[in-house]
């Protein structure tokens, strides 16, 4: 593993010293933004639009005239889906560059890995991708959606609207599917849902081979009762999921799959005619028809000089993430990480779906759930969102170890896990 | 029960008379078809049953639109239109007189929003109504979702449907929809009995939810039969489940031969570790999607050929690479195993950015043509035809390289240079050339098992890494060297992971195969079909 990362860590070196270092601009005069989004490796797929996005973002913020009178500078880094090397670049970014902010990580291990580089250098990194929760951290900002802003919205649709009484979690192992596959249970199990009634399934990193799992989800959901998918399966081993499931005939109005990890970008690669009517829980769709996000998708398609580009959800909470930054700072006067930290919590500016987005003291923002249905332009259709805006919580109130903690990085609390059953900052509950 | 019958009446009335029929029906039917453009997702089940009550045949085009998204209203009057799209306008269509009313520009028009539950009342309402179709297609497919949504009121209409339907496949489905319905009504207990029966005989997988519902509404005197039945069919099932494993266990193991079998060639024949395998299945998945995006673009009625056309490119594209390769690096490094694992290694790395950087890191999308979609039953397995092709795909490329190898002066010429090939070069074989063209060969037919994994995986620069270290294995548990252990090799990891799968489960069942497989390497640690003689030492 060390030669393999080494000899490509070289290559990289090699292909990215062309590419890497957009801003053209004087050094003394810019502020720096670090982008940690890996450009090769298993997570390229996902993380290079998000590098394209931020460009794309400081770009069109340069044009309006910077920031504190001076102009925005990216400094890309390419951490290679190599979560130690997450670690190591962040704290080039921070120690070497001197970036002011970082945007990036995509998994949660590769986030898990560079928060003791932020609190050491007391930087500030903001987080795009929906995420298993069971964290609030001072210098990390968790655009993303929590489980109940996407997770737990979902499954009470298809309660409500679908009569689902059976359910299969189906995820890709590691912790972010299996955290909210057991916050899910333990919801479920709260609904009154028995336990024979739920059928969990992990699949490793990457899985092809989809044949058994799908004719057990047949036979799981041939036994009377309304059955659904609720699907956590990340990444690559999405396509071969689904091409399973329409050649195995499972269509949506009979076993409807909910996906957490399936947007616009990861349907480009799929032929959705078979696929329409299964479902994904996002706060974003590129088919939300306003104005702003009009405007979005103009300049991301005259960006990347690409008229078939989609834009999607970790994209939105770039943006939102983005644009509370360049608030914050304005508020603060300064780039001071002390000051901005202090300045954000607050801090609305307009998302994309229609609406304001809101930073909130446990350092997650507000968003408004939508439920979408693939259509066969690969596009989803919104049919169903919350009435208001949700509040990311950041420890579910259905895990035993979470449901007394509370996070509030406002003085005098300033605590991330503060226990309200113990009075006492720190530790898991109960 | 007399307005059920009385829809029926009607229905079979209007079918003989249509002209006569639909101009009187024209204005209520109209108001109900209009009314689809204000009602809501909650609602809209209830405007599909009025019009599905309607029993108009000409309501059956709009619902059909309905399901697949095609029902657009104008904004301006609220009327509503069938449509298809024709470049950024829409081209509208009246949905009564079936009159194309000229274009539109979208933004004049609002989709009728759809989703699963009002995909399913159209199912339904559309399978009542085309029932007793003249086309044969269409009442199969009607005879299928009235059996996906069974109601005890759709019973006058199957029964009528059944004493004229000849067609024997429709019969069955009818008889089977008509047993479900029966077991929902209010029918007395003979006919019930008789249904649970009828369910028992015909019925798979199928008929299991529909008699574990019925077993909860059913009275003291059928429990007794109905679980009998249950247990029956389950028992069945269970036999089927065994020959369900089996078949999924070739079908991967159909993949895994795909994926080793050319470098069965470049490292069991030749004995180079070469890591840049998995790329030229990449490059072939690629080179497939670039023929189909040909083919899309210029001769779209050819997209059912586009693999076959992609298979011989993909070869020669691979190949060429393959060629490439080895001229350029491989050959200067013969007999460096460490060497040539590095440089191959970054020769993959290298071709996956090369090809990140022209395709973008996203996925691409490959179609399934038609002959690959879908799925059939065989008794009580379910074969999809892409998994059916890609084993007897495996299987041809197989005989083929074996023929190759075995028969023809080429092939004897190869043999002979990895054997030994300083006597082979005596004999006035020019070994550099055998060498080139070997592993291009191997690379050409990783190529062409691209073409054929482009239809189950990711077409993504990642797309060789998955199936690197799953090649080395069969290779090296078959038998380095020797083609027929990479066949059993391929074949008896599918099936053994296939089976270890169910019961523990897939993340399990991959640490398990990949267990077994180094402790059967510790026994025989020249794999399951070892060289002998001569050629193990050369």
């Amino acid at each position: 593993m060390t030669i393999r990362a080494r000899v490509s860590g070289a290559f990289l070196a090699a292909a990215l010293s062309t590419t890497a270092f957009h801003g053209a601009f004087a050094a003394e005069d810019t502020i720096k933004v670090g982008i940690l989004h890996s450009l090769s490796g298993t997570m390229a797929i996902s993380e290079t639009t998000l590098k394209d996005a931020m460009l794309m973002l400081i770009d069109e913020q340069n044009k309006k005239g910077g920031l504190l009178g001076k102009k925005l500078e990216a400094v890309v880094v390419d951490p290679a889906s190599d979560w130690p090397l997450f670690a190591e670049k962040a704290r080039e970014l921070i120690s070497v560059d001197k970036v002011s902010a970082v945007f990036g990580c995509w998994t949660s291990v590769s986030r898990k890995s560079v928060l003791p580089v932020f609190e050491e250098l007391n930087s500030i990194l903001f987080y795009p991708v929906q995420y298993e929760g069971e964290e609030s951290q001072r210098n990390v900002f968790y655009t993303g959606a929590a489980p109940n802003q996407q997770a737990i919205p979902a499954v009470d649709y298809l309660m409500e609207n679908e009569e689902v009484e059976r359910w299969v979690l189906a995820g890709t192992d590691y912790v972010y599917p299996r955290t909210t596959n057991k916050i899910l249970e333990a919801y479920l199990i709260s609904k009154g849902v028995k336990p024979e009634d739920i059928m969990i399934n992990y699949t490793p990193f990457g899985h092809s081979d989809w044949q058994t799992i799908v004719s057990d989800v047949k036979k799981f959901g041939s036994a009377g009762k309304k059955t659904a998918v609720v699907s956590t399966i990340n990444g690559d081993a999405n396509v071969p999921f689904y091409k399973e499931l329409a050649n195995q005939g499972v269509k949506a109005e009979d076993i409807p799959v909910v996906a957490f990890s399936v947007g616009e970008e990861e349907l480009a690669g799929l032929d959705t005619g078979p696929l329409v009517g299964h479902l994904a829980a996002w706060n974003y769709f590129q088919s939300v028809d306003n104005p702003a996000n009009a405007e979005f998708i103009k300049t991301w398609k005259a960006y990347t000089k690409n008229d078939k580009r989609v834009t999607n959800d970790p994209m939105e909470a770039h943006y939102i993430g983005f644009n509370m930054w360049l608030k914050a700072v304005e508020k603060a006067g300064t780039t001071d990480t002390d000051a901005v930290l202090d300045a954000m919590v607050g801090i609305s500016v307009p998302n994309l779906s229609g609406g304001y987005s809101t930073m909130m003291p446990n350092h997650h923002i507000t968003k408004p759930v939508l439920i979408g249905e693939i259509q066969t332009d690969g596009q989803f259709e919104t049919v169903w969102e919350t009435p208001g805006l949700v509040v990311g919580d950041e420890w579910s109130d259905y895990l035993p170890d979470s449901k007394d903690l509370i996070a509030d990085w406002r003085a005098p609390m300033s605590c991330g896990n503060f226990n309200v059953a113990t009075g006492k900052c720190g530790g898991k509950g109960s | 029960m007399y307005r059920i019958l009385r829809t029926v009446l009607m229905t079979l009335i209007l079918w003989a008379a249509i002209p006569a029929a639909g101009l009187r029906a024209e204005e209520p039917l109209r108001d109900l078809v209009n009314a689809l453009g204000t009602a809501k997702l909650s609602n809209m089940d209830e405007h599909i049953a009025a019009l599905a009550k309607s029993g108009d045949p000409k309501i059956v085009p709009i619902l059909e639109a309905l399901g697949d998204g095609n029902l657009y209203v104008r904004k301006a009057d609220g009327q509503v239109f069938l449509t298809h799209e024709s470049g950024t306008a829409l081209t509208l269509t009246d949905p009564l007189s079936g009159e194309s009313v000229g274009e539109a520009p979208k933004s004049a028009l609002s989709k009728i929003k759809v989703n699963n539950g009002v995909r399913r009342a159209v199912r339904a309402a559309l399978g009542g109504l085309t029932l007793l179709s003249p086309d044969r297609n269409q009442r199969l497919k009607a005879a299928q979702s009235i059996l996906q949504s069974p109601n005890a009121d759709a019973l006058p209409t199957i029964e009528n449907a059944l004493s004229a339907e000849k067609d024997a496949a429709i019969r069955t489905l009818l008889e089977q929809a008509r047993a479900t319905a029966i077991l929902a009504s209010d029918r007395p207990g003979d006919e019930k009995r008789q249904a649970v029966q009828t369910l028992k005989q015909n019925g798979g997988r199928e008929a299991l939810p529909i008699l574990s519902a019925a077993l909860g509404t059913a009275d003291e005197t059928l429990k007794p039969e109905i679980e009998a039945a249950l247990a029956s069919i389950e028992q069945t099932q269970a036999l089927w489940a065994g020959g369900q494993n089996v078949w999924y266990g070739l079908s991967l193991g159909s993949v895994l031969l795909l994926a080793a079998i050319g470098l069965a060639i470049t490292f069991g024949v030749m004995g180079i570790i070469n890591m840049a395998h998995g790329e030229m299945v990449m490059l072939g998945a690629y080179t497939t999607f670039l023929v189909q995006e040909i083919v899309r673009t210029s001769f779209p009625g050819l997209f059912d050929w586009s693999l076959a056309i992609a298979l011989p490119l993909a070869f020669l594209v691979t190949g060429a690479v393959g060629l490439a390769i080895e001229r350029g690096v491989i050959r200067f490094l013969y007999g460096r195993p460490l060497e040539t694992l590095l440089a191959t290694w970054g020769i993959s790395l290298i071709l996956q950015q090369a090809v990140r950087s022209i395709f973008g890191p996203t996925n691409r999308e490959v179609g399934n043509p038609s002959w690959m979609s879908g799925a059939f039953e065989l008794g009580g397995l379910t074969i999809t035809w892409n998994r059916l092709w890609i084993i007897l795909f495996a299987l041809t490329v197989f005989a083929g390289l074996l023929f190759l190898l075995k028969k023809t002066p080429m092939g004897l010429q190869m043999r002979a240079v990895t054997q030994n090939r300083r006597m082979a070069s005596s004999m006035g074989i020019r070994t550099p050339v055998v060498d080139a063209l070997t592993f291009a060969l191997g690379s050409g037919i990783a190529g062409m098992a691209g073409v054929a994994l482009s239809q189950i995986d990711n077409v993504s620069p990642n797309l060789g890494q998955g199936y690197i270290i799953d090649s080395f294995m069969v290779v090296v548990f078959g038998g380095v060297g020797n083609l027929w252990g990479t066949l059993v090799g391929a074949f008896s990891l599918g099936i053994l992971n296939k089976f270890l799968e169910p019961y523990a489960g897939a993340v399990l069942g991959k640490i398990l195969v990949l267990v077994l497989i180094i402790l059967f390497i510790q026994k025989r640690p020249r794999g399951l079909f070892a060289l002998k003689g001569r050629a193990v030492e050369a």
